[in-house]
């Protein structure tokens, strides 16, 4: 079932009295429950598409059915209700977060403004949540500064569930984190989508990131769709010269030295 | 192989921090080699290369060892250069892109300012800036990440250095970027016969052209040695850990595959 499609859409910047176009004649969909890796190097549009989704800025041309409807002719209260299908989680979670809040107040904000559950059941609905994102409950009176990255990255995910949203855009999501926390919130977020069914646009520039977690992977390259295929069609098939050298720039283990990363991690 | 740097039991206190940012390490650095100093968020990896800079803050307790090959620690601008993740932070913003190039050479190798002019032109050259005529007259913002980190580089060599430390040169940029960068860090090391130690958390990253690795965590040097004889056969837990971790294409997705 197609949960998303988006449909020629256009978007032109100036820069310097000239038009720079962010984004050319983009077409793509997605169905419920699937992931689709937007992978492309700074400047390619990838950012941009995500902004114009989340309807944080306009698009000059082209329509996005969401959820059966026209998402971008949808206005004021009727946007804000329907927002809680779409959510977002951003490379910088700190930037995100009012610097003052506790994890509690983060987590009960969306729960309040989309009326998800009745006012005495919240904070054992935050707890569920923290639970979920692998956090314990004692979390919730925590200041968001006080917790390490990787748990805030988890915060930010608790806060894009908590309004069941059908769709979850991510935009470079895991990119600060270290590697060892990277691979764990990467299961994560695998785990509620075979849970929930929950479709993810995952936004990044790291090839590797979207080949573990993405069902098709779309190439973008100056504002353009280049490529759009299964994440093994693109990976080992590439057609276009972005996605071929997205591919080469993908840090390997030098040759000679595959010993050590035969062992699988993913038990 | 001789010793260019040798550090012994170094530890690095930060002013009004109780624990150590570094904690009695012991590690030799060889004349021209390329060392891969690899660790996560933490692990001290950057306060080493701080430290071998002498570019520590004001303030910072320094106990234990580097004794230089040279008998006096290198001076920052002259013998060793430095290049910083966020390039956007190294270059200042109002002087044009010659003129930070070319500051280098006028201070430390008494150029006059046509001459240090000229030899920019040829470093914005070497870095492979496009255009680099055009490229002197520009400012930083005019340029983009990529580029200001080639501008970066160039600046770090004009005096000629004997020896570079790249600060996760390449984390802010994009992977195509990163790629590009790092072959450029490769062929002028090599060219020039320099030592470079190049910290990163990405122990792949530096898998593909270190000669050695040293690998950090928690402010303690974890393991050493031949890249090849660190990833082939790590002896500790959280080296093994680390390369385990590691992602690419090759590696088994999360998801189930789709059918073609």
């Amino acid at each position: 079932m197609t949960l998303l499609s988006v449909e020629n859409l256009s978007k032109r910047f100036s820069s310097g009295g000239r038009q720079v176009a962010a984004l050319h004649d983009v077409s793509f969909m997605l169905a419920a429950g699937e992931t689709l890796g937007l992978v492309g190097a700074s400047g390619s549009g990838k950012s941009t598409l995500a902004r114009i989704l989340m309807r944080l800025i306009s698009a000059d041309a082209g329509r996005i059915r969401f959820d059966g409807g026209d998402w971008l002719a949808l206005t004021g209260p009727e946007l804000r209700r329907r927002r809680a299908k779409m959510q977002m989680v951003f490379q910088d979670v700190l930037g995100a977060f009012n610097p003052r809040a506790t994890v509690a107040s983060v987590l009960d904000d969306p729960l309040r403004i989309h009326g998800i559950v009745p006012k005495n059941e919240r904070p054992n609905e935050i707890a569920g949540l923290l639970n979920r994102v692998g956090l314990p409950a004692s979390y919730a009176e925590r200041s968001i500064r006080e917790v390490s990255g990787g748990q805030r990255q988890r915060i930010a995910i608790a806060r894009a569930i908590a309004t069941r949203p059908s769709l979850i855009v991510l935009d470079e999501a895991v990119s600060a984190l270290d590697v060892s926390i990277r691979g764990k919130i990467l299961e994560l977020l695998v785990e509620l989508q075979e849970e929930r069914g929950i479709a993810y646009l995952f936004v990044s520039h790291d090839l590797a990131v979207l080949r573990a977690v993405s069902h098709r992977i779309a190439v973008m390259d100056a504002g353009r769709l280049v490529e759009t295929g299964t994440a093994r069609q693109v990976i080992d098939n590439p057609q276009s010269s972005a996605a071929r050298a997205l591919i080469a720039a993908v840090p390997r283990f030098a040759t000679g030295t595959s010993a050590g990363i035969s062992e699988g991690h993913d038990s | 192989m001789s010793v260019l740097c040798e550090i012994r039991n170094l530890s690095v206190t930060y002013r009004g921090q109780k624990i150590p940012a570094l904690n009695g390490i012991d590690l030799d650095v060889i004349a021209g080699e390329r060392l891969a100093i690899i660790g996560e968020s933490g692990s001290g990896k950057s306060t080493l290369a701080r430290a071998v800079a002498g570019l520590l803050p004001s303030g910072s307790a320094m106990n234990g060892k580097m004794r230089w090959s040279s008998g006096h620690p290198l001076q920052p601008g002259r013998d060793l250069g430095f290049v910083f993740q966020d390039p956007s932070a190294s270059l200042n913003p109002v002087l044009t892109i010659g003129e930070q190039v070319a500051e280098g050479a006028r201070q430390h190798l008494g150029l006059s300012w046509n001459r240090a002019y000229s030899q920019a032109l040829d470093m914005l050259q070497r870095v492979h800036i496009p255009e680099p005529d055009k490229a002197l007259k520009a400012f930083p913002h005019q340029l983009s990440g990529g580029q200001r980190q080639r501008v970066a580089i160039a600046a770090a060599l004009a005096a000629k250095p004997g020896f570079l430390i790249a600060d996760e040169a390449t984390s802010a940029l994009d992977m195509v970027v990163q790629a590009e960068i790092v072959s450029l860090l490769d062929e002028l090391v090599r060219e020039a016969g320099m030592t470079l130690l190049f910290i990163t958390h990405d122990i792949a990253l530096a898998s593909g052209f270190a000669d050695r690795v040293a690998i950090f965590k928690d402010g303690r040097l974890v393991e050493s040695g031949p890249t090849g004889t660190v990833l082939a056969a790590p002896q500790e837990a959280y080296t093994k850990a680390l390369i385990a971790s590691h992602r690419d294409l090759s590696t088994p997705p999360l998801v189930r595959e789709v059918a073609s």
